[in-house]
């Protein structure tokens, strides 16, 4: 047996995971009309392929990546283009976004797939498809996975971690994912530890899955890899947490898991690289949970962009909508948005199933939230210090080591609502340090600005003096006319000495730029002083 | 609409939290009731209706809502925490002021719930020791030793007129234990001499090592539900053991022995029901450890080198003052850190 190890706190938060994992994964009804975001991972939207009008396929490139962290997207389904611009979408600040609408044709056509021999292509190869194919992480963070998989200059990896932990309540995606496709979900491994070529492979499932557990088991042997069943322990499925508990190691504070030479992986993104690399399909779809208040909780494998609302046959009295756990995920009063790759899970909540929370009180230090952190912070300390607006103490009880998992707010006993607190205080010192680099670099060009007119005022005295003293050479040559030296020479003399004093001032003036901390923009007032004058 | 998380644990409220407090402190009552009388119970339903009335007066005039407060628990509990330190058969006005002082200006004036530097019960107990000192020292005698065992009729007659008809006050009321050890001590007599006196039990006080016992056992209730953590009790009472035993080594004629001072005073109720005030002690773990261990060491010293017989009010005021600088310099490293908090 491996050892395990402990992350500090955690709760258990009723799992409500038999709702949904009774019936097995449904495939959607296809829609009449699906709606693609470009924008469904971290980093650069997609840039749009097609135009209005155009007749797409299913699994036709529709968005292509746009520099290195971002993804493409693909139409899920084959249909005409109807629009491209901007639509709700699930996102927790609520904003549209820009997304391509295409009216299917009820076809459902293909476009040709071309599988890759992964053993035989180069890396990169391998890499460019998945980037192509839109393989983002499903976990909920949608991070590029070509991305993750480039060791880059990074020195050996030595353990590839697979999260099936699944530690939110209620969602059972990747649960019945696990069940039902587990052999496909190890011929991804296969394919990222091919990329990564790690000492050891470690798929972690939390151990209130035993199906899954038993099904990735089966579905592991003759391979090296290993299923790990790991404590049933919000938030046992962080990244970072599965890491502590798995391997024992700490990723360092501002650093990613292959700083320590380990990368994570979500079980339902292995299963989209096989589909991609061994049957050339993009990430057109995925297994989403819908549960709590509808007529029949189940899984569903339903397209990207399909409507929401098409998914979710709520009961009477659903009140919203909670997009993701309950633990993280964030709330929609209407469905009239598209399914994307970062929705795991549509809870349908009920004032029964989700009360509404009671009235804050003052916090009593109690310190429950100090005991839950899985980050060992000192939310009370974060809260006072947030609350009261006082940015740097937060910043220096390391604010930006939270995860946002929501144990503090769970627990307290006076119903704060912590994460809201650090939500907004990590908010505000972006902001704030964006203003600050904005007024530095107002300041610096303004120092510049005066610099430039003391030095052009210099000039022109300089060339003034210049030219009087030419004018008074010539003079004085012209009044001993003969006698010394010839009136040319004078004159040239004069600008000769002018010059050098011209370069000096120059040269003292570069040895007191020099030494800026920040390079100026290239346009405005900083840029034409660097002008020759 | 509403931002994550979006459920919070059952049940839990700060309401349930005094609530549960209050139930710990059932079973002392109970022993209290039972060894000295039913002084005890007067006086905590009189500082309950002090408290609940001072916290409801001072949430009117601060603007906030009063019934949504009120029902908190927390006047309450520092009425009871209050009426469980100072003698239980007194005039109404001592538990009155005490409690009085306690919620109105330790408590509100210095921003009410969660706000308060001093912990209010024992800033109430150290105003009413400092003003009252004679009424103070007037304790029931536990019933067993009684030659006039009191009834609640008396209880009322003396809480209300002050005085008690036919009844000598000191046929009902005598000294504590650890009073009676250190004047005993000054007048050149010895632990095991003075220990004979019939006021003292097996190794506490007759009567109080009962009530001790049972602040331990509500302690105990309230480490199995979680609503304190290990660390300052047992290093509070690992202190004053420590200390204890040191002293009664170098001279156990002069020095009591550890279990005596673990079971006679408040040190039970302190260690257990006081000291681990949310509000006033530190929240790390490691500044726990250093409250307590503070605590503990000050109790000692106030009561064996002090000049008064018990330490644990102004033991855990001192230590209150510092929690704030035993916080800053106790944050626990952070997840992926080497330090708690950076420079």
């Amino acid at each position: 047996m491996r050892t395990l190890h402990k992350f500090h706190g955690g709760v258990h938060p009723p799992q409500h995971k038999a709702e949904s994992n009774g019936l097995p994964i449904a495939p959607a009804p296809l829609p009449k009309r699906v709606i693609v975001p470009l924008r469904q991972h971290i980093g650069a939207p997609a840039k749009a392929q097609v135009k209005v009008g155009d007749h797409v396929l299913k699994g036709q490139m529709i968005g292509a990546a746009d520099g290195y962290i971002s993804a493409a997207v693909h139409a899920p389904t084959s249909g005409t283009v109807s629009a491209i611009d901007l639509h709700a979408v699930p996102h927790p600040s609520g904003l549209p976004d820009l997304c391509i609408t295409i009216e299917a044709d009820g076809e459902d056509r293909w476009i040709e797939r071309q599988r890759i021999d992964y053993k035989t292509a180069v890396p990169d190869a391998v890499r460019h498809a998945l980037r192509d194919a839109g393989i983002v992480g499903l976990g909920g963070a949608v991070f590029p996975s070509y991305v993750k998989l480039n060791p880059g200059q990074q020195a050996k990896i030595k353990t590839l971690v697979l999260n099936g932990a699944e530690c939110e309540p209620w969602i059972t995606s990747d649960d019945m994912l696990m069940r039902e496709r587990a052999a496909e979900i190890v011929e991804g491994i296969r394919i990222m530890a091919h990329l990564m070529q790690p000492d050891e492979v470690l798929i972690g499932i939390e151990d209130n899955k035993p199906e899954a557990i038993t099904a990735m088991q089966s579905a592991c042997q003759g391979t090296s890899f290993e299923v790990v069943a790991v404590p049933t322990l919000y938030p046992g499925g962080g990244e970072k947490q599965l890491i502590q508990v798995l391997t024992g190691k700490e990723v360092p504070s501002g650093q990613r898991p292959i700083n320590i030479g380990v990368i994570c992986s979500n079980t339902a993104t292995a299963y989209t690289v096989h589909r991609a690399i061994n049957h050339g399909e993009p990430v057109i779809s995925r297994v989403v949970t819908v549960t709590g208040n509808v007529q029949k909780p189940q899984n569903f494998e339903a397209l990207i962009g399909t409507p929401i609302s098409e998914i979710v046959r709520q009961a009477g009295d659903t009140s919203h909508y909670i997009m993701g756990g309950p633990m993280m995920g964030f709330d929609l009063t209407n469905l009239n948005v598209p399914l994307t790759k970062a929705i795991n899970c549509v809870i349908a909540a009920s004032p029964a199933l989700f009360p509404p929370k009671p009235a804050a009180m003052p916090c009593i230090r109690c310190g429950q939230c100090a005991q839950v952190c899985p980050c060992n912070l000192q939310p009370q300390e974060l809260y006072w210090f947030s609350q009261s607006r006082n940015f740097d103490k937060a910043r220096a009880y390391n604010l930006f080591d939270c995860i946002e998992c929501g144990c503090c707010s769970y627990v307290c006993p006076s119903h704060i609502p912590l994460v809201s607190f650090y939500r907004f205080a990590k908010s505000e010192i972006v902001m704030q340090d964006r203003e600050k680099i904005a007024a530095d670099q107002a300041k610096e060009r303004f120092e510049f600005k005066k610099q430039r007119e003391e030095r052009e005022k210099q000039e022109k005295a300089a060339r003034m003096a210049e030219k009087a003293a030419a004018a008074t050479a010539a003079k004085a040559a012209a009044a001993a006319s003969g006698e010394m030296e010839d009136p040319e020479a004078a004159a040239k003399k004069a600008a000769i000495q002018a010059a050098v004093e011209r370069a000096k001032a120059k040269k003292a003036e570069a040895a007191a730029l020099s030494p800026s901390p920040h390079p100026s923009p290239v346009e405005g007032e900083g840029a034409k002083n660097t002008e020759p004058t | 609409m509403s931002s994550s998380p979006h459920t919070l644990t059952p049940g839990s409220s700060v309401g349930s939290i005094m609530l549960l407090v209050l139930a710990a402190l059932l079973p002392a009552i109970a022993a209290y009731y039972f060894f000295f009388g039913p002084a005890i119970l007067i006086s905590l339903a009189l500082a309950s209706a002090t408290a609940l009335a001072a916290e409801a007066l001072m949430l009117k005039l601060r603007q906030y809502p009063v019934k949504f407060f009120l029902s908190d628990g927390s006047a309450i509990l520092t009425g009871w925490l209050l009426a469980l330190s100072i003698p239980p058969l007194a005039p109404w006005w001592l538990v009155v002021v005490g409690t009085g002082f306690a919620i109105i200006v330790a408590k509100h004036l210095y921003g009410g719930l969660g706000n308060n530097l001093f912990n209010p019960a024992m800033v109430g107990f150290a105003v009413l020791m400092i003003s009252f000192p004679a009424t103070m020292t007037h304790w029931p005698t536990p019933l067993m030793l009684a030659q006039h065992p009191i009834s609640i009729g008396e209880v009322l007659q003396y809480y209300f007129s002050g005085a008690l008809q036919g009844v000598n006050l000191d046929a009902v009321t005598m000294a504590t234990p650890l009073d009676t050890l250190k004047t005993q001590l000054s007048l050149q007599h010895t632990v095991s001499e003075v220990k004979n006196m019939p006021i003292f039990g097996s190794f506490g006080g007759k009567g109080t090592e009962a009530i001790a016992a049972m602040y331990l056992l509500g302690g105990l209730f309230l480490l199995q539900r979680r609503i304190i953590t290990w660390h300052t009790p047992v290093s509070f009472l690992l202190a004053l053991t420590l200390v204890a035993a040191l002293f009664n080594g170098i001279d156990s004629s002069r020095y009591a022995s550890p279990l005596f001072h673990l079971f006679t005073g408040g040190a039970m109720l302190g260690a257990f029901f006081i000291a681990t005030d949310y509000v006033t002690a530190p929240t790390t773990p490691l500044g726990k450890l250093i409250f307590g261990t503070g605590v503990g060491l000050l109790e000692y010293v106030i009561r064996v080198f002090g000049g008064y017989p018990d330490g644990i009010a102004f033991s855990i005021l001192i230590m209150n003052a510092a929690v704030p600088l035993i916080d800053a310099y106790t944050q626990p490293r952070v997840f992926g850190h080497d330090s708690g908090v950076k420079s």
